[in-house]
C-alpha cells in the first residue's frame, strides 16, 4: 500500500531534475537567510514559496503533454488580453505599469507569458509540423512580437527578454531558415541606433552606466559598483556564510531578490560560483536531454525552450550582477526570493518532468 | 526522391538535435564568459575589491577635542566649554527643508530668529554639513524629538561642546570669540597644515585671543574607526584614538581690574591699556562699548548682529588696537625726553612763552591766553605748555622726532598677541611720500613739524602704542612686547610655556634724563593738570593729561558746549604708579570726552586705586573739574 503510494507519487517525477533543483533550492535558502536574517528574515517565507512551487511542479508533471497542448491557445489569449488590460488600466508602481488590480489582489500578467509564449509557439509549429512554410515563421514571429512589445512597453525589460528569448528558442529550433536568422542579425545590428532612441531614459542610463559605472556612482551605477565589489572581495573561497560585509552592512541593494548572486558570491567565492554554475549547467543539460529524446515536435520544442530559458535567467542575472550586462529585473532561478516568479519556474520544471515521464506512454 | 515517412521524421529529428547542439554551444560559450568574469573579479582583482569593500565598511569618525580653557592671572575662568544638545539638519539628506522645519516646529519650539540664523548658515556652508536649527535643547525637548524622530530623516540630536564666556561682555575685546568655520578660515587651516586635525571641527577662533591662539587651544582630534552600513550609520567601533584637549591659556590680565575699568567708562566710548612695565604683561585691555561674545558661539542671530554692526558706538571695534588717535599733550613727556637724549634742551633751560609761537607768519597758539611766562622743562610738562613744544619741535626737526618716537614704538605694531592691530601714523617726510600720491602733497612743510610737537597734526597712535611707550618710560627704557598670555599649559604634560621672558630692546636712556621726565610727570599729578584727579591718593603716581583735537579750529577758541558731541575733543591720560617702583603703566582714551584731566584721569585713578590698594569704586569714574587748561 505504502509502496504503491510512493510509486504513484514518484511516477511522474524526474529524479535528476529534482536532485539538481533541490541543490539549488538549498543554496538559495541559505543565501536568502544570510541576506535577510539581520533585518527581516525571509528564509521561512522562501521555504513556503518553494513548497508551493514543488506542489505545482508535481501537479503539472501529472498532466501528459497532449493535455498541456490544450492550454496553449486559451492561456496565450488570456495572457495577451490581460497585457492589453495592463496597457489600458494598469496600476503604476515605481513608474512602471506592470500590475493589474483585481480589487483584492494585484496580478502581473507578464508572468503568464513566460510559460504561455513557448507553449503557444510549440503548439503552433506542432500543428503545422508536416507542412511548415515560411509564412508560418512570419505568423510565429507576430505571435511573439505582440506580447513582447506590450511587456517591453510597461516597461519591464527583464520579463520582456525572458518571454522574447523563450519564444525565439522555439522558432529557432522549429527550423527558422539560417538565411532569415542571419538577415535578422544584420537588420538588428543596423537598427540598433534606432532602437536606442526608442529606449526609456532609465534603460539608456543603465546601458551607459554599464560601460562606465563610475559616471553615476550614487545613482544607477551604485548597484553595479557595489555588487562587483561584493563579488571581487569574495575572492577564491569567499568570506564565509553570514560573513559578507557588503551584504550585512546593506551595501548590496535588492540583496535577497535580483542581486542575491552578489551575496552568494561574496560569501562563497569563486569556488561557490563554480559549483553553482555547474548545477545550472546540469539543469540545462538534463533539460536538453529530455528535449532531444522527446517523442513529439511539441514536447521537443517545449522542453528545449524551457531548458534554454533557464540559461537565459542565469546568464542575464549573473551577467548583470557581475557587471557585464545592463541591470534588468531578472531573478536567479530557484535562488532569488519571490512568489510568482518561483512558481512559474517550478511550473516549467513540471512541464519538463511531464514530457520526460510521459515519453514511454506515447511510444507505447 | 524522398524516403519513407519514418526517415523524414528521423531527418527532422537530426535537424532539431543539430540546432539544439548549436544552442548548447552558445550556452557553453556564455557560461565560459561568466566564469572568465568571475575569475577576473575574484582572483585577478581580488585585492582591489577587498580594499574597496574595506573602504566601504570602515569610516574614520573624528572625535573633536576639548578646546583649551582661558583663565585670568588669578585663575578666574574667562572661556570654557559645556556640553549641550542641539537639533541639527543635514540639508543634503532632506528633501523639503521648509516642510521639515515646519514639522519640527510642531514638536519643538523653533523661533523665527532660529530660522533666520539657520538660513544664514545655510548660505555659508556646504549642504552635507549638519547645521543647528535649535541649540541648547532641554531634556524634555530631546525626549519629544526622539519620539518623533522617524518623521524627520536627516534631522538629528547631537551632543556638542559649546564655548562659554562666563564673564559675559567683560574683556570681550581681548578674548574674542569663536564662530563657525568659513571657507576663508579653511584656507588659514590649510596654510597651517592643520586640515587633518580639523576634520570634524566646525568652530574656530574668529577674533582676539581665541583667534590668535587657535592652534594652541584647539587640541588634537581623535579618531574612532567605525564600521558603517550603506546609510552611513555607525554599527560598531573598531578602534579608538583619544583626542588630546587643547592647551590652556593663563593670562596676565586681571579680570577684576578689567571689569572695574570697563565700569569706570560708564557709557562713554574709549580705550584703556594697562601694562605691567617690568614685563609687558597686559593687566587690562579695555575698549568700550563691549559686546557679549556668547552671542557668537552658536552662530549670531541676525538681529543681534545688526544691532552690534549698526550701532554708532561701534562696539565691535577694538579701539585699544585699532583706533588711531592724536596723542595730544600726552606726547609731551616723550618729546621732552627726546630733547634731553639728543641734547636739544637741558632740563633747566627756559623759554619765554607769550601765549603763541609765530612761524612763517602763522600763529601757533597756546591754550593759556597770555602764555605761561618763563617755562623750563618741568613746568612745560606739569602745566602742559604748548609754546615750549612748538619751539622744541622746530629746533629738533621732523627727522629727529620721527626717529626717537619710532624707537619708543610709535607708528609701528606693538606685536601684541591679538591679530589685526593697526600701525597708526608716525609722521615723517618719508611717511608723507608713501601716504600721498600727488607730488605737491608729498612735500613735507617745516610748519607741519610745529604741531607734531604737541601731539597733533598727522600724529595718530593706537592706545596700546601709547601704553607701551609709557610702560617703557616707567621701566627706564627697557621695552617689552605687550602681551596678554602669561603662559600656555600643555594639556598632556602640564608643562608651562611662558610667552615673554626677554625684553624687546633697551633704549639705553640716560638715567638722569628719565628721572627728569618722571619727576615732571609726578608733578603733573601733584601740582599740575592731573592734581585734582589724584588728590588724596595713597601712593605716588606719575601722569600726563592730553586732549586731542577731533575738529580743526581755525583761529577760534574751543568751546565745548558749542560743538556736537562727536566733534568734541578726545580726552587722554597716560600714567604709571607707584612713581618710584612702577607696577602698572597705562594709557586711557575717552572718545569725545573733552579735557583729559576731566574725563580720562579719573578713570586712571580708579584703576590705580584698585590695583595698588584694592579699593573698589562706587560707580563710573566721575568727571572732575580741570584744574587748568591743558
Amino acid at each position: 500500500m505504502f509502496h504503491r503510494l510512493r510509486l504513484r507519487i514518484a511516477e511522474h517525477v524526474d529524479g535528476p531534475l529534482l536532485l539538481i533543483a533541490g541543490g539549488l533550492m538549498l543554496a538559495g535558502l541559505a543565501t536568502v537567510y544570510s541576506a535577510t536574517y539581520d533585518t527581516n528574515n525571509r528564509a521561512l517565507g522562501q521555504l513556503f514559496n518553494l513548497l508551493v512551487g514543488v506542489c505545482v511542479m508535481w501537479g503539472v508533471a501529472q498532466l501528459p503533454p497532449q493535455k498541456l497542448m490544450r492550454f496553449a491557445v486559451p492561456l496565450y489569449l488570456l495572457g495577451v488580453v490581460l497585457l492589453l488590460c495592463v496597457f489600458l488600466f494598469g496600476v503604476k508602481v515605481n513608474g512602471a505599469k506592470r500590475w493589474l488590480s483585481l480589487g483584492f489582489t494585484r496580478i502581473q500578467p507578464s508572468e503568464i507569458l513566460k510559460i504561455a509564449m513557448p507553449l503557444m509557439l510549440a503548439w503552433y509549429f506542432h500543428k503545422y509540423e508536416s507542412a511548415l512554410k515560411f509564412r508560418h515563421f512570419v505568423v510565429a514571429g507576430l505571435l511573439l512580437a505582440v506580447p513582447f512589445a506590450l511587456i517591453a512597453k510597461q516597461p519591464d525589460l527583464g520579463t520582456a527578454i525572458l518571454v522574447g528569448a523563450a519564444g525565439f528558442y522555439v522558432i529557432f529550433l522549429a527550423g527558422l531558415p539560417w538565411k532569415v536568422l542571419l538577415a535578422m542579425i544584420v537588420a538588428g545590428a543596423s537598427a540598433a541606433p534606432f532602437v536606442w532612441t526608442m529606449l526609456h531614459d532609465y534603460q539608456r542610463k543603465r546601458i551607459l552606466t554599464l560601460i562606465d559605472p563610475t559616471t553615476d556612482p550614487l545613482g544607477s551605477g551604485y548597484h553595479i559598483i557595489q555588487s562587483t565589489i561584493a563579488i571581487g572581495s569574495g575572492g577564491a573561497l569567499g568570506k564565509g556564510w553570514l560573513g559578507g560585509t557588503q551584504t550585512h552592512l546593506e551595501f548590496i541593494p535588492e540583496r535577497h531578490t535580483d542581486f542575491i548572486f552578489a551575496v552568494f558570491s561574496e560569501e562563497r567565492g569563486l569556488l561557490g560560483n563554480i559549483v553553482l554554475l555547474a548545477l545550472y549547467t546540469l539543469l540545462i543539460v538534463r533539460g536538453t536531454m529530455i528535449a532531444a529524446n522527446a517523442p513529439t515536435l511539441f514536447s521537443r520544442l517545449m522542453a528545449s525552450s524551457i531548458a534554454l530559458s533557464f540559461f537565459t535567467y542565469v546568464f542575464v542575472n549573473m551577467g548583470m550582477v557581475s557587471g557585464i550586462l545592463p541591470v534588468v529585473g531578472v531573478p536567479l532561478p530557484f535562488m532569488s526570493y519571490g512568489g510568482t516568479a518561483l512558481v512559474m519556474l517550478f511550473l516549467a520544471l513540471g512541464v519538463l518532468m511531464s514530457i520526460q515521464t510521459h515519453r514511454m506512454l506515447v511510444k507505447k | 526522391m524522398r524516403g519513407s515517412p519514418l526517415n523524414i521524421q528521423d531527418s527532422e529529428l537530426d535537424r532539431f538535435r543539430f540546432r539544439l547542439a548549436v544552442a548548447a554551444f552558445g550556452v557553453a560559450l556564455c557560461f565560459v564568459v561568466l566564469m572568465g568574469r568571475f575569475f577576473f573579479l575574484q582572483v585577478v582583482q581580488h585585492e582591489y575589491y577587498t580594499t574597496r569593500a574595506e573602504d566601504n565598511r570602515i569610516s574614520l569618525a573624528p572625535i573633536i577635542p576639548n578646546r583649551g580653557v582661558i583663565v585670568d592671572r588669578n585663575g578666574v575662568v574667562l572661556a570654557r566649554n559645556y556640553s549641550a544638545f542641539t537639533l541639527e539638519i543635514t540639508p543634503s539628506k532632506v528633501a523639503d527643508l521648509d516642510s521639515t522645519i515646519e514639522g519640527l516646529g510642531q514638536v519643538i519650539e523653533v523661533l523665527p530668529k532660529d530660522r533666520r540664523r539657520f538660513r544664514k548658515q545655510l548660505e555659508e556652508s556646504k549642504s552635507f554639513e549638519s547645521l543647528p536649527i535649535r541649540t541648547r535643547l532641554s531634556d524634555e525637548e530631546v525626549a519629544r524629538f526622539a519620539a518623533n524622530r522617524y518623521r524627520f530623516p536627516g534631522v538629528e540630536v547631537k551632543a556638542r561642546l559649546f564655548r562659554q564666556y562666563p564673564q559675559g561682555a567683560v574683556a570681550s575685546h581681548a578674548l574674542g570669540y569663536i564662530g563657525r568655520i568659513t571657507s576663508r578660515d579653511l584656507e588659514v587651516i590649510e596654510r597651517n597644515d592643520q586640515s587633518a586635525n580639523y576634520k570634524g571641527t566646525d568652530h574656530m577662533g574668529k577674533s582676539g585671543l581665541e583667534q590668535n591662539y587657535e592652534f594652541e587651544l584647539h587640541g588634537e582630534t581623535g579618531y574612532e574607526q567605525v564600521e558603517i552600513d550603506s546609510g552611513g550609520r555607525a554599527i560598531r567601533a573598531l578602534s579608538r584614538t583619544a583626542p588630546v584637549s587643547g592647551n590652556n591659556l593663563t593670562l596676565t590680565l586681571d579680570v577684576k581690574l578689567q571689569e572695574i575699568t570697563e565700569k569706570a567708562f560708564g557709557d562713554r566710548r574709549g580705550a584703556l591699556v594697562a601694562i605691567d612695565p617690568s614685563n609687558g604683561g597686559i593687566l587690562a585691555l579695555v575698549s568700550t562699548p563691549t559686546y557679549d561674545p556668547n552671542l557668537f558661539v552658536d552662530g549670531i542671530r541676525t538681529d543681534d548682529w545688526d544691532l552690534l554692526n549698526n550701532s554708532p558706538d561701534k562696539p565691535m571695534l577694538n579701539r585699544a588696537l585699532n583706533g588711531a588717535y592724536p596723542p595730544g599733550s600726552t606726547f609731551k613727556p616723550f618729546m621732552a625726553l627726546a630733547a634731553l637724549e639728543l641734547g636739544k634742551r637741558s632740563a633747566s633751560q627756559t623759554i619765554s612763552d607769550p601765549g603763541f609761537f609765530n612761524f612763517g607768519g602763522h600763529e601757533f597758539r597756546d591754550d593759556k591766553k597770555g602764555g605761561h611766562g618763563l617755562v623750563d622743562m618741568y613746568k612745560s610738562i606739569v602745566h602742559s605748555c604748548d609754546t615750549y613744544y612748538y619751539l622744541l619741535a622746530n629746533d629738533m626737526g621732523i627727522d629727529n622726532i620721527a626717529r626717537f618716537m619710532g624707537s619708543l614704538g610709535f607708528g609701528s605694531r606693538t606685536g601684541i598677541d591679538i591679530e589685526g592691530e593697526s600701525e597708526g601714523v608716525l609722521p615723517s617726510p618719508e611717511w608723507k611720500k608713501r601716504r600721498f600720491k600727488r607730488h605737491e602733497q608729498q612735500k613735507w612743510y617745516a610748519g607741519e613739524t610745529i604741531s607734531i610737537g604737541i601731539g597733533q597734526g598727522y600724529n595718530a597712535y593706537t592706545p596700546i602704542q601709547l601704553a607701551q611707550a609709557v610702560a617703557t618710560l616707567a621701566n627706564d627704557g627697557v621695552m617689552y612686547r605687550p602681551h596678554l598670555v602669561h603662559y600656555i599649559t600643555d594639556s598632556r604634560s602640564g608643562e608651562k610655556t611662558y610667552i615673554e621672558a626677554q625684553p624687546l630692546r633697551d633704549l639705553k636712556l640716560k638715567p638722569q634724563n628719565v628721572e627728569t621726565i618722571k619727576r615732571a610727570m609726578v608733578g603733573v599729578n601733584t601740582e599740575g593738570t592731573g592734581a585734582r584727579a589724584f588728590a588724596g591718593a595713597g601712593y605716588s603716581s606719575a601722569g600726563k593729561t592730553g586732549t586731542a583735537q577731533v575738529f580743526s579750529l581755525k583761529g577760534e577758541e574751543y568751546k565745548e558746549g558749542k560743538l556736537k558731541k562727536d566733534l568734541r575733543d578726545h580726552a587722554l591720560f597716560v600714567a604709571f604708579a607707584p612713581a618710584d617702583t612702577p607696577k602698572i603703566a597705562l594709557a586711557v582714551l575717552v572718545e569725545n570726552g573733552g579735557f583729559g584731566a576731566q574725563a580720562a584721569a579719573p578713570i586712571a585713578r580708579m584703576v590705580f586705586d584698585y590695583y595698588l590698594l584694592g579699593k573698589l569704586p562706587a560707580g563710573p569714574a566721575p568727571e572732575v573739574e580741570a584744574a587748568e587748561e591743558e
